[in-house]
């Protein structure tokens, strides 16, 4: 039966090894100017003084394929479950030949095994495949990004578990719905609904996360902001690299924001600087502005901290392993599901 | 002798329709078994029962002896070609016995290669190119290289054009000649029975109505005819399948196992598809629902 297997799987084993190699071709060609370019940019900038100039364009080299590459991974387990798992029983049913090949001499059973069992493999590899080819071409650019938690579920292993659960759902469409377009579309559907469900209200709640309180600084991006409902607030950005941040949150020690009375009290002398004006394009910074400023600052930093709700960026492979092996869970049951319907339902 | 073929009280239904009801039946073996009735009578339903592609609502059957999904092994015993012959389109006849061989113990490769000779077939040609006659003899071969000992073939020439109709029916009575294989074969055309079967089944309304060897059947079943009577004169041991009567004249179809030795009737032998025919209508007659359709018929 395995052998059979192989035999209908061929063909679309074939397109898939083509698809492959493209892609490794496309991956091996500019992967290393990625790194070259960071290697002259990035990595050597500090020597020049201000790196973020340095660093935002790098991130920003290489656009389209940057979106390509994350976006067929996101797609990849779609298609796998679309176009191996949907039509690889509901064909069968669709063409009569289930008829056929039910009444040789191999059990059902194992005729559904056989087939589970290789083009599921099949599908982890490609998966498995396609998500290193793309996570080490990306390698330069998320150790400046550092934003691991952002592009979750574009890198790692994750791919190979939603690319295994969309394979066994398509299957067990096919085998409820018996006609391949129907199939491929609850595929879809189902699909699209699991990692949504999986992304927003579950993988929040794998672990518990590390509420962080700290003393401000000033750094790039401290600010006072003007806004509709408050009138004025204070921010202050997070920097902890690689962490998946839930909320973060200038605080009193009774745990209130910064008021806007508070704020023009203790920014007064700041918000009197008139706003810089510029010359032919050119900002002229007001000279009294960054004392007022370091003076507005103070006033804040004296009765108000920082307090971050995170993940740490080290629990990144822990939510990687955990989510792969929820959806190897659902992929199993589903498969389980095809089993006994098999036996049950049709004799 | 053993019954390759034996069902007891099946009955197979889809939603609240029986698609078969209250079948009792018990096949001998050796025999090429026609399986008549119109369409819709549960002729495909049995059949799909005694491959194991259905499972039985109610009742039991069993072929050469054990349940048809009783694994691998007993898969293996049954020859099967289903309605409209359906291959792997995109599969050449070779990949298709390469398939047979893989999936089944009892593989006759030999038989296969030569059967394709004989058709003159290329092996490499992908099935989805083969005419329907073409077709159906392939799907033919991949059952009988099995090594079955009972092929069940569920309408295999309703699609077909007379040739090839004339053509695989050749094939199969060449296949039987030569492995002694028991048939069972359905069909509506009563024609292309008469050709090949030795034994009848008679399906009709989703219940078995007639069932026996043909010439048995042929042998107690004959036309009398002569002047007006009504049924209720004729012996008992002369069961009515049918009657027609003019004003002056009675023809009654009648099942008997005694000597017709009434003067008066002209006596005739029936044709297997008058007897057919008869207990179609006759089936037909008995069930209150199909009573409307009557008029249609002759």
């Amino acid at each position: 039966m395995i052998r059979f297997t192989s035999l209908q799987f061929r063909i679309q084993a074939a397109v898939t090894v083509g698809v492959l190699v493209l892609i490794a071709i496309v991956v091996v060609i500019t992967g290393p100017n990625l790194v070259h370019l960071y290697d002259t940019t990035v990595a050597n900038c500090q020597a020049h003084g201000d790196c973020s100039y340095a660093r935002n364009a790098f991130t920003q080299s290489d656009s389209f394929l940057q979106s390509a590459l994350g976006a067929l991974l996101l797609v990849l387990p779609a298609l796998v479950g679309i176009f191996w798992g949907a039509p690889l029983i509901a064909r069968e049913f669709e063409a009569g030949t289930f008829r056929l090949v039910w009444t040789q001499g191999v059990t059902r059973s194992r005729w559904l095994a056989a087939k589970l069992g290789i083009v599921s493999l099949a599908s982890m590899v490609v998966a498995g495949m396609v998500s290193l080819m793309v996570s080490s071409w990306f390698s330069p650019i998320d150790k400046v990004t550092k934003l691991q938690f952002t592009y979750f579920d574009e890198r790692g292993i994750v791919a190979i578990g939603y690319a295994l659960f969309a394979f066994a759902f398509g299957v067990a469409a096919g085998l409820l719905v018996r006609r391949t377009v129907p199939a491929m579309f609850v595929t879809l559907v189902a699909f699209i609904g699991a990692r949504l469900a999986i992304t927003y209200w579950v993988r929040p709640n794998l672990m518990a996360p590390v509420k962080a309180a700290m003393p401000l600084h000033i750094v790039f991006g401290t600010s006072i902001e003007q806004t509709a409902s408050t009138g004025l607030s204070f921010f202050e950005p997070v920097n902890i690299p690689n962490a998946w941040i839930y909320s973060n949150e200038v605080v009193n020690s009774s745990g209130h924001v910064p008021t806007a009375q508070f704020l023009h009290r203790a920014c007064h002398s700041l918000l009197a600087v008139p706003p810089s004006g510029a010359v032919q394009g050119v900002p002229k910074p007001n000279p009294n502005a960054h004392a007022a400023f370091a003076e507005c600052f103070a006033n804040v930093a004296a009765k108000y901290h920082q307090v971050v709700i995170y993940q740490p960026a080290s629990r990144y492979w822990a939510f990687q392993w955990y989510e792969t092996a929820i959806f190897f869970g659902l992929a199993l049951t589903v498969a389980g599901f095809c089993f006994w319907w098999l036996r049950r339902r049709l004799v | 002798m053993t019954a390759v073929l034996e069902t007891d009280g099946l009955g197979k239904q889809y939603g609240r329709k029986w698609a078969l009801h209250h079948c009792t039946l018990a096949i001998p073996e050796g025999k090429v078994v026609g399986l008549v009735g119109p369409n819709g009578a549960g002729k495909s339903t049995l059949l799909n029962l005694a491959v194991g592609l259905l499972a039985p609502t109610l009742g039991t059957i069993k072929v050469l002896g054990g349940r048809p999904t009783d694994g691998p092994s007993q898969l293996g015993r049954i020859g099967f070609v289903a309605q409209d012959t359906p291959t792997y389109e995109g599969m050449s006849v070779a990949k298709h016995f390469r398939m047979g061989a893989w999936l089944n113990p009892r593989w006759d490769s030999e038989l296969a290669e030569r059967r394709i000779r004989q058709l003159g077939l290329d092996p490499r040609q992908k099935t989805g190119s083969l005419s329907g006659g073409q077709r159906a003899q392939v799907a033919l071969v991949l059952a009988l290289a099995k090594s079955p000992e009972i092929l069940i073939l569920d309408e295999p020439v309703a699609s077909l054009d007379p040739l090839a109709r004339r053509e695989f029916l050749q094939m199969l009575m060449e296949v039987v000649a030569e492995h002694g294989v028991s048939v069972v074969l359905s069909s509506h055309l009563i024609a292309d029975l008469d050709r090949v079967c030795d034994y009848l089944v008679v399906l009709v309304g989703s219940h078995v109505q007639l069932s026996g060897d043909v010439s048995a059947l042929l042998a107690s079943h004959c036309h009398l005819s002569g002047p007006r009577r009504d049924r209720s004169t004729l012996p008992a041991s002369q069961e009515v399948i049918e009657e027609s009567h003019t004003d002056k004249q009675s023809v009654y179809m009648v099942r008997t196992n005694a000597p017709i030795l009434d003067p008066a009737w002209t006596v005739k032998p029936v044709t297997l598809e008058d007897l057919v025919l008869s207990y179609m209508r006759q089936a037909r007659e008995a069930d209150p629902h199909r009573r409307p359709g009557l008029g249609v018929l002759r």
